[in-house]
């Protein structure tokens, strides 16, 4: 058990204090957990002697232990159609990631291949609620954001596979994830790249609103930004809270905490281990979510992305989450303790959800059967199409280097470069 | 000396263009090298008063430059067409000129709103296009940096300033994997039109760490575009075409080059990013240069001249890709090349520009490419040492004269 988990679990309740006249059941007003007793300010109030504090949670003030396996006992409402959807969306991350693993040991995939089993309530929970003029940044760990997203897993599978059929045409591969009509921005390979390109699709969405005068009466159109907690002490996060704050851009940060920056601890690596509190840190409503409960996730990202379409600003929201698998699929996890995996194992988002959806009668045991058989269809559809679908031709070698192709330059014969047919084939030496 | 050679290559190099006379260049000053650097003033007067600090006396030189400017004019240029600007004027009028056609333009970077630019090329802009046109951000190059890649990503065509060329080292990763990969991992699907710019190369005793040339460090970046600026004409040109580009293309500018003068046409025009400028046609060799050493080469050529010599002298501009076009054609004439640069001789622009013209020319060359470029050494501050530094008019002179024994 990570020291973490440990300073965390133990807490009995903590009674926020809350100032009067703001909402009594918002999760970003509540008190922080450092002891009970402890009263916080609500966020506006600067002028107290200690930062604004926000956070968490429902999770922290829950008088049962994370580790619980009594199932939610809070009144998240969701309906049928919802919990089948949130059930579908997860099962297929989990589904998809398990099948990358046997392609990839079957020598069909190459490369780094980060898989996301056991994160899947963070993807689903958050991404399930962006419409797809919603932006979503993601990282090297991006096979499931891409899913949730809309992007269809043929086309997953196929750029995984380094088909042309794929998303990116082959060209991208499992930590470049791209889709433009879905507004996937990526897929960045490096620790904190996406976020400064997130903030800047962020900013896109509140210039078209404000200087191109585009309106907007659903709202402005959000970004998520996905990263994990060794993102967070790199000081791309900590530039980029300021500026997000600093210009109220409409964007969600949401920290997937898996308590393990590849082989780093995160308590080894992090002063203060609670990455909420950098949220207050800079202005903003930091939030603690169990990220191992999709309905959980849900009902914080349901506000953080309010805030954000809202004109508000944005939010750091800290998901307590776990990968089930090693880092990637070369790392052979032999550092991370037995005791911690089954601790989080026990938590398993997909079967917590499913405990959830028969208590309540929201759907029966054959239909959530009959949903992880159309994900096995899916699935099975899409190695077949990434296994069938052609590779890329040499054609494409030099295409999609420049947008504008005269990048290649004027040769000596005083022609664009790219009139030659050679770049057509894809056979000239640039 | 050094000051004066650097100023006589400077103000002698456009002879149409700029009246030694009238401009002269400060150069006593010791004063107040800020953090980032200080602007450079020419003055015409003579005196000799070269460097206000930035921060604090940026009214008085605002002031002095556009006084100046318009003295300058009335008497003998006011019934020529065109008008006559500095070379930050002509990047802001550039700049402008595309706000103005495409909203979609805006400009981040640090203190390009309310206090102008470092160098003045936003000056007033945020006056007129706001604050979110025209973006002072906090002091964080790879964030901001990246910030405008998300935009263009995004649908924005984004001018990121880096207030010196050297803080862009901040930014590398963002330049490299976002601005020049993107576009191909994502398989054609998202395009990043942003210009990058800012003020580079050896100044005046700025130390190390801000006289760098980066174009070196940045060209084999793929998918990235690169062009160098050298007179006020070709930066307006040249800001224009980068800012219409699709491609991301980084725009390099030279700290001693902001103040030079020449009239431009008032209708507007672009110019090509590809292309190579003809500075002076010639028989005997070709001279390759860009940026600033443009200047020393030309001051080189008054000297070649007078013993007989007649080089060509292109400036190439697109630092990368080259334009082998323009070049080969004056390989094929003269046989012989110099190439003077201002980069670093280890994997310069040099290095990769002889390497280009073995590899298509080698059959025309009647001679070795000679390659003049600054020492591999961190950019001294002492006057002299600098002056060691970086290739002088003299060392051109000797080159070809040796190229063409």
């Amino acid at each position: 058990m990570s020291a973490f988990s440990a300073v965390r679990i133990p807490f009995p309740a903590v009674v926020a204090a809350r100032s009067a006249g703001e909402k009594p059941s918002s999760h970003f007003l509540c008190s922080p957990a450092a002891a009970p007793g402890i009263h916080s300010s609500p966020l506006r109030s600067p002028r107290l002697g200690h930062p604004p504090l926000a956070v968490s949670s429902d999770v922290l003030s829950s008088q049962k232990p994370l580790g619980s396996n009594s199932s939610p006992s809070y009144q998240a409402v969701i309906s049928r159609d919802e919990a089948l959807e949130l059930y579908e969306d997860m099962v297929l991350g989990r589904f998809f990631e398990d099948m990358c693993a046997q392609m990839y040991y079957r020598g069909k995939m190459f490369g780094f291949v980060h898989l996301y089993n056991g994160q899947e309530a963070v993807s689903t929970g958050f991404i399930k609620l962006l419409e797809t003029r919603d932006s979503v940044v993601s990282t090297y760990r991006d096979h499931v954001h891409a899913l949730s997203k809309g992007v269809p897993a043929r086309a997953v599978m196929a750029e995984l596979f380094g088909k042309a059929t794929g998303c990116c045409r082959g060209q991208g591969g499992s930590m470049h994830m791209f889709s433009e009509p879905h507004n996937l921005l990526g897929g960045f390979a490096f620790i904190g790249e996406g976020i400064p390109v997130a903030t800047g699709a962020a900013f896109s969405s509140k210039y078209r609103y404000e200087v191109l005068k585009q309106a907007k009466p659903d709202g402005l159109d959000v970004t998520v930004a996905f990263f994990g907690d060794g993102t967070c002490n790199n000081g791309q996060f900590f530039e980029c809270l300021n500026m997000a704050q600093l210009w109220k851009l409409p964007i969600v940060f949401v920290v997937e905490n898996n308590l393990w920056a590849i082989g780093m601890s995160h308590v080894r690596a992090t002063s203060d281990p609670e990455i909420w509190k950098k949220g207050p840190a800079f202005g903003m409503p930091g939030v603690h979510v169990d990220g191992m409960d999709v309905l959980k996730v849900r009902e914080v990202a349901m506000e953080a992305i309010a805030r954000a379409r809202n004109g508000e600003g944005p939010t750091v929201v800290e998901c307590e989450t776990y990968r089930f698998r090693g880092h990637s699929l070369a790392d052979p996890d032999e550092l991370r303790n037995a005791d911690e995996k089954s601790h989080y194992a026990a938590r398993d988002p997909i079967v917590g959800l499913k405990k959830y959806v028969l208590e309540k009668n929201l759907a029966s045991e054959s239909e959530l059967k009959a949903t992880e058989k159309k994900i096995d269809d899916i699935i099975e559809e899409a190695v077949e199409f990434a296994d069938s679908s052609p590779l890329p031709p040499r054609s494409q070698l030099l295409e999609n280097v420049f947008a504008d192709p005269k990048g290649f330059g004027i040769g000596p014969d005083g022609k664009y470069r790219c009139e030659d047919p050679k770049f057509t084939e894809g056979t000239a030496q640039v | 000396m050094a000051a004066a050679l650097q100023t006589a290559a400077l103000l002698s190099a456009s002879p149409n263009l700029i009246d030694p006379q009238r401009y002269r260049v400060g150069l006593s000053a010791r004063s107040l090298i800020g953090r980032r650097g200080s602007i450079f003033v020419v003055r015409s007067d003579g005196r000799t008063s070269g460097f206000f600090n930035a921060k604090s006396r940026s009214g008085n030189f605002i002031t002095n430059a556009v006084a100046t400017k318009a003295d300058a004019s009335t008497s003998s240029t006011a019934s020529k067409p065109g008008h006559e600007l500095l070379l930050f004027e002509a990047l802001r009028e550039g700049l402008e000129e595309e706000m103005d056609r495409d909203p979609h333009v805006c400009v981040m970077g640090e203190d390009v709103g309310h206090y102008g630019g470092s160098y003045k090329v936003t000056k007033g802009l945020a006056t007129k296009y706001g604050d979110l046109r025209v973006l002072d951000t906090p002091i964080a190059e790879n964030s901001f940096t990246g910030m405008g890649i998300g935009a263009a990503m995004t649908g924005l065509r984004p001018i990121v300033e880096g207030m010196n060329m050297g803080f862009l080292l901040l930014a590398f990763n963002q330049i490299s994997n976002n601005c020049g990969m993107l576009h191909y991992t994502s398989g054609g699907q998202f395009k990043i039109p942003i210009v990058i710019r800012g003020p580079g190369g050896v100044g005046r005793q700025l130390g190390a760490e801000h006289s760098q040339r980066l174009e070196s460090y940045f060209q084999s970046i793929p998918g990235l575009q690169m062009v160098a600026c050298s007179t006020p004409y070709n930066a307006k040109g040249l800001m224009k075409a980068a800012i219409r580009s699709e491609n991301p293309v980084v725009l390099f500018e030279h700290v001693l080059l902001y103040n030079l003068k020449e009239r431009i046409p008032d209708e507007e025009y672009v110019l090509c990013l590809e292309e190579a400028e003809m500075v002076r046609p010639g028989e005997h060799v070709t001279i390759l240069t860009y940026s600033r050493m443009r200047y020393h080469v030309m001051q080189a050529v008054k000297t070649l001249v007078n013993k007989g010599y007649d080089p060509e002298v292109i400036d190439i501009r697109s630092l990368k890709p080259f334009d082998l076009y323009t070049i080969g054609n004056s390989v094929k004439k003269t046989h012989r090349v110099l190439i003077v640069e201002e980069c670093m001789r280890t994997g310069g622009i040099g290095s990769s520009l002889r390497a280009a013209i073995i590899d298509n020319f080698w059959d025309y060359l009647d001679a070795p490419i000679m390659c003049l470029s600054s020492q591999d050494v961190p950019t001294p501050y002492a006057g002299t040492l600098e002056e060691w530094t970086v290739v002088q008019p003299a060392q051109i002179v000797a080159a070809v004269e040796q190229l063409c024994q």
